[in-house]
């Protein structure tokens, strides 16, 4: 892989807008999204459940079903293309191959009717066109470079038969087996112990470095985020209320959500009573509250958030807050 | 997995010996008995009926007559049909293989067409020629068996001359004929009949398929199978559709039995010589031993593939192959 001086990004995500159009109303569950992933590296995306980060995961592949629908106006550029504008089968060959996606529950994401080989092989199968052999010749290898033991008896093993931790590392594979350009990882380590968790970030670290694939790891753990992604976007109400590198967003966080996110990470020895919580819960995606979307959880809030929604400042450091905007400092309250 | 097919077995054996029973005391309570009409000429004396009637045991008491039956049946022996002169065996050894053909080509080709319609419904599910299939399959599923038995017949066969509409075969060129000939012979004849109870089947194995997969779709591993880019047919017809066939294999030992009745109209419709259009007449001929045989051995077919399916269906499900 070539490394210019000045690198153009593998994807650039602008103004996305995933809606939902339910009964009940309009959930517009993301809502001008931006953001640009650059090849090779990791980009974290955190935020409650919820905050839409998932559905932007989805949008990304062209994923949503009715009543969902990425409105006019989105572009989702990947290597040069609008995603959205090109034909279903185009994206259909895009799918698994440049782009790839783990999923959140490794317990249900394998099909329990097909060997993990099977499943794995079939990535091969419709990208390659490879005939059933090799493409299990392949299948195999790549059980065994996600690092599951004799993957050869492994693979005619069904999902059934296997661990938590060793289903995602089979899902895993199954995403790495094009080499794509980009893996949208949601969520791989959630359902696991924390012990699993560790091993397979590791693993997902590991191959990047081997096939240099850019990821984009969506997480609710900040924690997850200071691990492995070299920036952060903080998402909230269906929108990037922060974007920033990681070690920044951590040192000077401009956001009251983001300032709160990191209160609420509970840390050994801080000797707190209780565990710090931000008030209150993302509210319907029917009814974002008008003006800034936060502000009803806001400790900060003044009269301004509710008649005027911020924006989000370019630059590699901005937040979606009036505060952050006018250069004030933010300190957030403590309320200890 | 063997306490389970033992249980099975021993249900299925209780099944059969019960229904023989309620169609040994159905059929002779009855009006009528055999060869009423040889008994009812005036010329014999009522010794000569009598001893008729001795002969093969009829004078005797209800239950005298229902323990030899059942002895002679455990020794293989279905008895004698007065009408044709012959051990019933034999009758039904002729008789079955023809049901066998007609009702095999009906299952097998219903269900494909059936699982086929129900996946391509649900893929499709909501759009307007899905919906007209849809009220097609309910349409189907609301006309009596033999109604569509009679259209058919009058359609393809009256109206429109294409097909022949009763027995078999060829009655006077079927001899002359090559094998192949032959073998198309009674492919001609088997389409109608066999067309009436595939849409039968084919319409009820459709809307409960259609259900099926339209209950898989959301899963999880269908947008696995999506995000990998599987095409659309890969993933309904590959991966939704083989965990949606599991509850279908059930269908089929639910299935069977109405249609064992279904197919008693039909080969009578189309004078099809096989089981069915055998139980119909013995039973108007009060052929006795017959109709025994033949709901022994329809229920005995019944009770086997119903176990059948139960082993299928845990042999298809990894899940409870390993279990």
């Amino acid at each position: 892989m070539t490394a210019p001086t000045a690198p153009s990004p593998l994807l650039r995500v602008e103004h996305l807008r995933t809606y939902f159009h339910t009964r009940s109303g309009i959930a517009r569950a993301v809502d001008d999204v931006s953001f640009d992933v650059y090849p090779g590296e990791t980009i974290g995306v955190v935020g409650e459940s919820g905050s839409g980060k998932s559905v932007t995961a989805l949008s990304l592949l062209r994923l949503i079903d009715p009543p969902g629908r990425i409105e006019a106006g989105s572009r989702i550029i990947f290597e040069g293309r609008d995603l959205l504008t090109a034909p279903e089968e185009d994206v259909r060959r895009i799918r698994g191959n440049r782009i790839s996606m783990v999923f959140q529950e490794p317990m249900t994401a394998l099909n329990p009717v097909f060997t993990v080989g099977d499943q794995v092989a079939e990535v091969a199968r419709v990208h390659d066109r490879a005939s059933r052999k090799a493409a299990w010749e392949r299948a195999v290898e790549m059980l065994s470079l996600v690092g599951i033991p004799s993957p050869r008896e492994r693979a005619l093993q069904y999902p059934h038969e296997m661990s938590g931790g060793m289903r995602q590392r089979v899902l895993i594979a199954m995403a790495l087996v094009m080499r794509p350009a980009l893996l949208i990882a949601d969520e791989p380590t959630t359902a696991l112990d924390v012990t699993i968790q560790a091993q397979i970030l590791e693993l997902l670290a590991d191959l990047q470095q081997k096939f240099g694939t850019a990821i984009v790891l969506i997480t609710h753990d900040l924690g997850v985020v200071a691990e492995v992604a070299s920036r952060a976007l903080v998402m909230y109400g269906g929108q990037v209320v922060e974007r920033a590198p990681v070690r920044e967003l951590f040192a000077n966080p401009k956001h009251p959500y983001t300032q709160g996110l990191l209160r609420a990470m509970p840390r050994v020895g801080q000797g707190l009573d209780r565990l710090v919580t931000i008030p209150g819960t993302v509210p319907a995606p029917t009814a974002w509250p008008t003006g800034c979307r936060f502000r009803d959880r806001c400790p900060l809030a003044f009269d301004r958030c509710a008649t005027e929604a911020p924006m989000l400042p370019d630059g590699a450091h901005g937040a979606r807050c009036h505060l952050a905007e006018a250069g004030t400092p933010v300190a957030f309250a403590d309320r200890a | 997995m063997m306490a389970f097919l033992l249980r099975r077995i021993l249900l299925g054996v209780a099944t059969v010996f019960a229904v023989t029973t309620v169609t040994f005391v159905l059929v002779r309570a009855a009006p009528g008995e055999p060869y009423a009409f040889l008994l009812n000429d005036a010329r014999l004396t009522p010794e000569q009926v009598a001893a008729f009637r001795a002969r093969y045991g009829l004078d005797q008491p209800l239950p005298v007559q229902y323990a030899r039956y059942i002895g002679r049946v455990m020794r293989g022996d279905l008895g004698q049909s007065f009408v044709e002169r012959r051990p019933v065996v034999t009758v039904l050894r002729e008789r079955l293989p023809r049901t066998l053909l007609l009702m095999g080509t009906a299952i097998v080709t219903g269900f494909a067409l059936g699982v086929g319609v129900g996946a391509w419904q649900a893929s499709r599910a909501g759009s307007r020629r899905e919906r007209a299939v849809g009220s097609l399959t309910v349409a189907l599923n609301a006309i009596p068996d033999f109604w569509i038995a009679i259209a058919l017949l009058l359609l393809f066969g009256l109206k429109l001359h294409w097909l022949p509409i009763t027995g078999m075969v060829d009655p006077t060129m079927h001899d002359f004929l090559s094998p192949a000939g032959k073998a198309w012979d009674v492919l001609r004849h088997l389409i109608l009949p066999a067309a009436s109870l595939v849409l039968i089947v084919a319409a009820v194995v459709a809307r409960f398929q259609r259900n099926a997969v339209l209950e898989v779709l959301p899963e999880d591993f269908v947008r696995t199978a999506r995000a990998k880019g599987v095409p659309r047919q890969g993933v309904v017809f590959r991966h939704a559709l083989r965990n949606a066939l599991l509850p279908t294999i059930t269908l089929f030992g639910l299935i069977l039995p109405a249609l064992v009745g279904g197919a008693v109209f039909v080969e009578r419709i189309y004078a099809w010589p096989g089981i069915g259009t055998l139980a119909v007449s013995s039973i108007s001929n009060r052929d006795y031993e017959v109709v025994l045989g033949v709901t022994l051995i329809a229920s005995t077919v019944v009770v086997i593939a119903g176990i059948m399916a139960d082993l299928a269906y845990a042999a298809a499900d990894p899940r409870t192959r390993h279990g």
